[in-house]
């Protein structure tokens, strides 16, 4: 760990602070847990180290499965840190409100098409938002944050997972929400088949109308 | 008052949504002059819908009584009634909005229905001081972060299936623990847990924004059963897990609104260790910590005539044709135009 120079705070998680460095002559990402204050500490250790592993493994994985995720460096689970490659780009979230409504289809159909992948190799991301999206300088979309990962091939957990998607859309880009989550589920029927989005929408569908106080539950 | 409205009144509000009956009465300033409240507690097991608002209906004439007689004021005063038109237990609901209908129709005077969680943010917000906060709303019936945006209170993270009171509630149950007035189950369950030591790994299960307390439940529950365990010390971990989620949750929702509040409310908010773990996320955000006085964060008919009196000075009132119970209402449906 000494080998890190100049490190310089660029974003403030709620979870996790990033950091830019340099490491070996390389422009690396640093991402370290925090303590956190109001969890008791056996607790908060169980909580980070368990992160910290987790994300480390299926990031690397997720590559596997062919979907861009920066290249882990190092780990270093007593400091709850992960070093990983830089990606220079923008944020899903900047970039979708930038660009014209055709562009924005595209966008989200390749991420439906990620998404396919990772589902279909068996990873859930945990936390599909267009925060943990990166668009770098070649075009490619990057997926960060598996602090939420998880390998599971459930219907179930694929089906929280792009429920998850639809909210977080919902949320912050409420005025074209629908759009893109269609475009994300043709991307995504592009890579599982028709037959498959068939199950996961179902899935959808009932995992919402689980959800608390709909209106339509009781059709 | 806002514009276009000079007139000054007073508003009284019922809320009887799961097992309180309470009247409140707000003046249109926003004083509010009476929040009597009548608790159904079971003999036994948990509330059973039918049995609650049976009881309900045996104690609103005396509830409603003591309401004006505490405000000092009559019926005749009255310029608008509001009731919580959902979501909640239906006989309940339906229980409260009779008698809200009744007095509306006898009066003469409009009717406002409103939405349960809408008014806990709003009571909140008026007891706290607080403007435009992050609330997290636990209770035995809802597991809520909301932060308001384009013109709503938008839903950041909710429960997947149980509430995390419930959860508190149906565990203390099982470990055969008796609730009394005054004494609710989640505070017989923070006072064992402060002797509480030994953290019992239970499952910790925060998917995205939103949590599952199903699990947790079930663990802990056979974790009492096997009998490994102190019960202070799975007291202690239940609600150090629990808590954990709903905090990460308020702490990402208030790093991605960037708002400058935190708004705890709700049953649960009366415990000492929830209200400290917001504390220690609203200062590492430079946010203000904010919450309620009890008896206006539990179920309370204060919330009601309080919000009531916003929508109705905003133009909104509900026909009686209307009114009828919504049992599934969710917070992100309703507009709230007084928020700008």
């Amino acid at each position: 760990m000494d080998e890190i120079k100049q490190p310089l705070l660029i974003k403030k998680g709620a979870e996790a602070h990033l950091f830019l460095a340099e490491w070996h002559n390389k422009i690396v990402i640093l991402k370290r847990r925090l303590p956190k204050k109001y969890r008791v500490a056996a607790l908060d250790d169980q909580i980070k180290t368990y992160r910290t592993i987790h994300e480390s493994r299926l990031m690397h994985e997720a590559k596997k499965a062919g979907v861009p995720t920066p290249t882990i460096f190092f780990v270093d689970v007593k400091n709850s840190t992960i070093i990983m490659e830089f990606i220079k780009g923008k944020q899903l979230k900047q970039l979708c409100n930038e660009v014209s409504e055709k562009k924005r289809i595209q966008l989200f159909r390749e991420v439906g098409r990620l998404i396919g992948k990772l589902h279909k190799y068996g990873i859930v991301h945990g936390d599909l938002t267009t925060s943990n999206m990166i668009q770098a300088s070649d075009g490619k979309i990057f997926f960060v944050d598996f602090g939420l990962s998880e390998k599971t091939r459930e219907l179930e957990a694929r089906g929280v997972d792009l429920h998850l998607m639809k909210r977080a859309l919902q949320s912050t880009h409420f005025r074209y929400a629908e759009k893109c989550f269609d475009a994300i589920i043709e991307g995504y029927s592009n890579v599982l088949g028709a037959g498959e989005v068939r199950n996961v929408l179902d899935k959808i569908r009932e995992i919402e109308s689980r959800g608390r106080y709909i209106a339509e539950r009781r059709r | 008052m806002e514009k276009g409205k000079t007139r000054d009144g007073y508003c009284l509000g019922i809320e009887s949504t799961a097992d309180d009956f309470s009247v409140g009465i707000a003046t249109f300033k926003g004083e509010i002059l009476a929040n009597v409240i009548s608790a159904y507690i079971p003999p036994e097991g948990g509330i059973h819908p039918r049995e609650a608002s049976r009881h309900h209906a045996e104690v609103a004439s005396k509830v409603l009584e003591e309401a004006f007689r505490k405000a000092c004021i009559k019926p005749r005063d009255l310029a608008v009634i509001a009731f919580s038109q959902g979501p909640g237990l239906g006989p309940c609901l339906r229980t409260g909005a009779a008698v809200a209908r009744a007095l509306a129709s006898y009066l003469h005077v409009p009717l406002v229905g409103v939405n349960h969680c809408v008014a806990h943010i709003e009571i909140g917000k008026l007891k706290a001081g607080a403007k435009d906060p992050v609330t997290l709303y636990v209770s035995g019936g809802n597991t809520i972060v909301a932060a308001f945006d384009a013109g709503r209170y938008r839903v950041f993270g909710e429960t997947l299936d149980i509430a995390l009171g419930n959860c508190l509630d149906v565990f203390a149950r099982e470990a055969g623990l008796k609730q009394k007035p005054g004494e609710p189950f989640g505070a017989i369950v923070e006072k064992l847990a402060k002797s509480g030591k030994r953290l019992v790994p239970l499952p910790y299960a925060v998917r995205g924004m939103d949590m599952s307390f199903s699990g947790l439940l079930t663990a802990a529950i056979k974790a009492l059963q096997k009998g490994d365990y102190k019960l202070e010390d799975l007291c202690y971990s239940l609600q150090e897990t629990a808590f954990s989620m709903v905090v990460e949750v308020t702490e990402r929702a208030l790093a991605h609104t960037e708002k400058k509040e935190v708004l705890l409310t709700g049953g649960v908010a009366a415990n000492r260790r929830l209200q400290e773990m917001v504390r220690f996320i609203a200062e590492e955000h430079n946010a203000k910590f904010c919450t309620v006085p009890s008896e206006y964060a539990i179920d309370n008919g204060a919330m009601i005539a309080w919000t009531g009196v916003l929508a109705f000075t905003h133009g909104i009132t509900t026909p009686i044709e209307k009114s009828y119970v919504r049992l599934k209402w969710r917070l992100e449906e309703v507009e709230v135009p007084w928020m700008k």
